[in-house]
């Protein structure tokens, strides 16, 4: 276990320092332009944790909601000149207050405690309680309660919440993917492992399979263990460094990253934690030349591809007239990960698609993890400006590359009576490269 | 409100302005103890956000009444301490003063309240094809109700001057409350003192600025922007020398040296060549064929002393890129060292070069580390020491070696500030620069409109 107390006094008090205050990142960050109150701007975020780490300020429960309102969406990174590391700080605070249980009720340390420490530390646990959710959704049990309107028993909050909850697929990763597929012409070029997370493995195992299709039809051979521990994020975003340790540590230990060229994540979220490995395990004597090997070779999928020089597919998806596709940037993959033109890039690349910019493609859409459930009013207002910005595009494909953004678009796109579809990126390229395989279509 | 409720001051400003509106609570006001300018942190008292300039009235007579000391700050961005707040201050928030109250097209006048974001301005100027130039690093978040406080100045300062120059009328709340319209629209305009000018650049001093009444121009019809890379400052001072004797005034020449050039680079990737000494970022606008020839002009005479390389940005993106990457110079430079002491001393233009060198010789003799950027054109240097402020024999050096620089550019003609203001941070140097007469001038008028020295006591001077 690393020292746990005082994550904010004990950081390198450099850290904090970098920021100059000069107020560049206030007007990329969604709460302030919902505010305009200092306290809600990354600046003023930081101002308060200098302040718990100076002594100057005791450790409130408004500098716990205020460090909980943060969306963690880092559009401050991109847009500091200074470089200040808000991930750092941001995890040091939540960490902090969690550790000091500033907010602490029985309730939500029950509902902590059974989701991160429980749930999301147990692949198998996670998708056998997927296969639950599945056949409640599957067997019409689910239709049946909404039918019959039993669902309004559920308090308030529970009903809202079930009307979240996302399709569970019938079959996860593990039941599409081989543990090891080679390229179709036997010619291994690179040699890749492929991470399928957790929401991406229960609600979109299709994306893991069309990642695994573009991967072979690129000369890698893919790697993809059937059973693969949660990658921490979570844990780290939600104050509980510990279990977020422990997660990268057994990670490590069921990957040897020596093994692979390159490690690919397609989930903006989950990579913008996995490339920090090297960070989060620096002072573990055990671990930390691994995770620097690891964070060395982390990819998000569309890097990987651009990278090595992906093949453009000759053929268009579908026949008829072109049609318009938008990207909104998973904050993660674009503020985390700084990947933003990749995904672009191939997109371009689709024949009989158009790419069309969204304006503020690069703002959060209020997903933010569990932000939606926390925050529904911030998040509700950052999804219906998202949408109004997606509907002017006139697009008919929202791509985006995060299942949480993925899910926040599908409902707001859904709610607003919009029949734009979401779709990954790299499912689109999947689709391009199946379509050259199968025989023409009749000329009209 | 949360706490301290039993300040008599917030709940008279309650009852103005509504509880959610007057903050209190440590976390809050906290946050509200800073600006842009660095080393500087004092908590206020208590944050009021007015809506309206009836509002502003108010609290300034409850500040009145209280004898408590009344610090106006916009987005809080600048750079000489200006929002920085007194202690027992109140800070008079006025973002959400926010709305553009008008656009006159006939007139080419824009009327627009305090808290407005001056690059949103520009946007609604633009969109109409009309042109508002003032363009301070921090346009993209700072308001115009302090640029007009500061007089801020930008990239464009050479052909288009500063914000004095656009604004043509004010509104401003005085320290008794009494409202005050100042100027309006006539391009002439002689009915008595030139009282508008007075609060340009007052930095919060005499009165809240609570409207601001822009005159606008055309927009230019085309613009073109190029890189010079320069082996040795000295070439680079001297190609600007001849630009400018050639009789061209470009929009824009700026300047980053060897320093600069590295951290905006680690933060922008756009490209800039890491071996250079200097660069310029020049932009000439106007009629399409006047700028062409201007450009080709200036990459000719760039050429003929000795730039390594000159290349034009292909189109207006990358224009606005390489101008975006030269605004976040200032924060870019924090990637060194955490405290960034910038400073705006500036010369006359043909003193530049002596300028420069004498920075470079004075950050040597107090074993300093400076980086120096700016607007090369009109004289406006950023010479900015990379410190740490709890190094406190290190900031002793900064500032006797800020000391000699003033000095120095006092005897060349120069000023202390160019575009950030006198605030808190260059109070100590302004009788020097002033002289006796003119300094105490400055005071009997802070007496005669602020005689109980409630509005922003203590900056420029004392």
């Amino acid at each position: 276990m690393l020292p746990e107390s005082k994550p904010l006094q004990n950081l390198d008090y450099s850290v904090l320092q970098q920021c100059m205050h000069c107020g560049m990142c206030l007007p990329t960050c969604p709460t302030y332009a919902q505010t305009g109150r200092e306290r809600h701007s990354p600046r003023g975020r930081i101002a308060l944790m200098r302040a718990v780490a100076d002594g100057e300020l005791s450790l409130t429960n408004t500098f716990a909601e205020e460090m909980n309102y943060c969306l963690g969406c880092l559009a401050c990174t991109t847009a500091c000149p200074a470089g200040v590391d808000y991930t750092t700080l941001f995890e040091a605070a939540r960490a902090q207050t969690e550790e000091e249980r500033v907010l602490a009720t029985p309730r939500r340390q029950a509902l902590r405690w059974l989701t991160m420490r429980v749930l999301f530390t147990r692949p198998r646990l996670l998708r056998a309680v997927g296969r639950l959710l599945r056949l409640y959704q599957a067997t019409g049990l689910q239709t049946f309660l909404r039918r019959a309107r039993l669902t309004r028993l559920l308090p308030r909050r529970i009903r809202e919440l079930e009307l979240l909850t996302p399709q569970i697929r019938s079959n996860f990763s593990h039941q599409l993917i081989a543990s090891i597929e080679q390229p179709h012409d036997g010619i291994v070029r690179h040699r890749v492992l492929v991470l399928t997370g957790c929401m991406q493995d229960l609600m979109f195992s299709e994306i893991n399979r069309a990642t695994v299709d573009v991967l072979i039809e690129n000369g890698c051979e893919v790697h993809t263990p059937p059973v693969q521990y949660c990658c921490g994020s979570l844990h780290a975003h939600n104050g509980d460094r510990a279990t977020a340790t422990l997660l990268a540590r057994r990670q490590l230990d069921s990957i040897d990253p020596a093994m692979f060229d390159a490690i690919i994540s397609n989930a903006g979220g989950c990579g913008s934690h996995l490339r920090h490995y090297d960070v989060l395990l620096a002072h573990d004597p055990t671990y930390a030349a691994r995770a620097r090997e690891w964070s060395r070779k982390l990819r998000d999928i569309h890097e990987w591809l651009v990278a090595i020089g992906f093949r453009r597919p000759q053929l268009p998806v579908a026949s008829g007239p072109r049609e318009m596709v938008t990207y909104h940037e998973s904050c993660h993959l674009c503020h985390g990960q700084r990947i933003s033109r990749q995904p672009r890039d191939i997109l371009r690349a689709l024949p009989g698609m158009e790419l069309r910019e969204c304006a503020e493609a690069s703002w959060c859409c209020g997903s933010a993890g569990v932000y939606n459930l926390v925050h529904p009013k911030t998040a509700g207002w950052l999804l219906e400006r998202k949408v109004s910005h997606l509907r002017q595009t006139e697009a008919t494909i929202v791509a985006t590359a995060n299942p949480g953004c993925h899910l926040q678009l599908a409902n707001g796109l859904r709610q607003a009576g919009e029949s734009t579809r979401v779709i990954h990126p790299i499912i689109l390229l999947a689709q391009a490269y199946r379509s050259e395989k199968q025989p023409k279509p009749p000329q009209a | 409100m949360n706490s301290s409720d039993c300040d008599p001051v917030a709940d008279a400003l309650c009852r103005i302005l509504g509880p959610t509106r007057v903050l209190t609570a440590p976390e809050e006001l906290a946050v509200y103890a800073y600006d842009g300018t660095a080393a500087l942190k004092q908590r206020p008292r208590i944050v009021a956000r007015a809506r309206t300039t009836q509002e502003v009235a108010a609290v300034l007579k409850v500040a009145r009444e209280y004898r408590a000391a009344v610090v106006t700050r916009g987005s809080g961005t600048g750079l000489s301490g200006g929002s920085v707040p007194v202690p027992g201050a109140i800070v008079l928030c006025l973002v959400d003063m926010d709305r553009i109250l008008e656009v006159d097209l006939r007139n080419l006048t824009m009327r627009v309240e305090a808290g407005v974001v001056t690059h949103q301005l520009y946007e609604a100027a633009d969109a109409v094809g009309l042109f508002y130039p003032p363009d301070p690093g921090s346009m993209r978040i700072s308001t115009i109700g302090g640029n007009v406080a500061e007089n801020s100045g930008g990239l464009r300062g050479l052909k288009y001057g500063v914000t004095r120059d656009y604004v043509i009328g004010l509104e401003v709340v005085l320290a008794d409350g009494t409202i005050c319209w100042l100027g309006g629209k006539c391009v002439k305009d002689v009915a008595g003192y030139n009282l508008r000018d007075l609060f340009i650049g007052s930095e919060g001093t005499l009165g809240v600025i609570t409207q601001v009444m822009l005159k606008l121009i055309p927009r230019p019809q085309a613009r073109r922007t190029v890189l010079a890379v320069f082996p040795k400052m000295d070439a680079a001072a001297e190609a600007v020398s001849a630009i400018i004797a050639a009789k061209i005034i470009p929009c824009t020449l700026e300047f980053l040296d060897r320093r600069t050039i590295h951290c905006v680079e680690a933060f922008a990737h756009i490209g800039l060549p890491l071996d250079a000494e200097a660069v310029l970022l020049i932009e000439t606008d106007g009629h399409p064929s006047a700028v062409a020839d201007e450009i080709a002009q200036i990459e000719h005479i760039c050429l003929a002393h000795a730039a390594t390389s000159v290349k034009r940005a292909a189109d207006a993106a990358e224009a606005a890129q390489l101008a975006t990457a030269r605004r976040s110079a200032f924060s870019a430079l924090a990637r060194l060292k955490p405290t960034t002491i910038l400073e705006d001393a500036t010369v006359p233009r043909s003193e530049l070069a002596n300028m420069i060198r004498f920075i470079a010789q004075t950050a040597e003799k107090f074993r300093l580390e400076v980086a120096t950027f700016g607007h090369f054109g009109d004289g406006n240097l950023h010479p900015t020491f990379l410190t740490n402020e709890r190094d406190t024999e290190e900031m002793h050096r900064v500032e006797a070696a800020m000391s000699e620089i003033f000095d120095y550019a006092i005897s060349l003609g120069g000023t202390i500030t160019g575009e950030h203001g006198v605030g808190l941070a260059k109070k100590r140097f302004l009788r020097r620069q002033l002289g006796d007469g003119s300094y105490e001038l400055l005071k009997s008028i802070k007496r005669a409109l602020d005689p109980e020295h409630l509005l922003n006591p203590g900056k420029i001077f004392d």
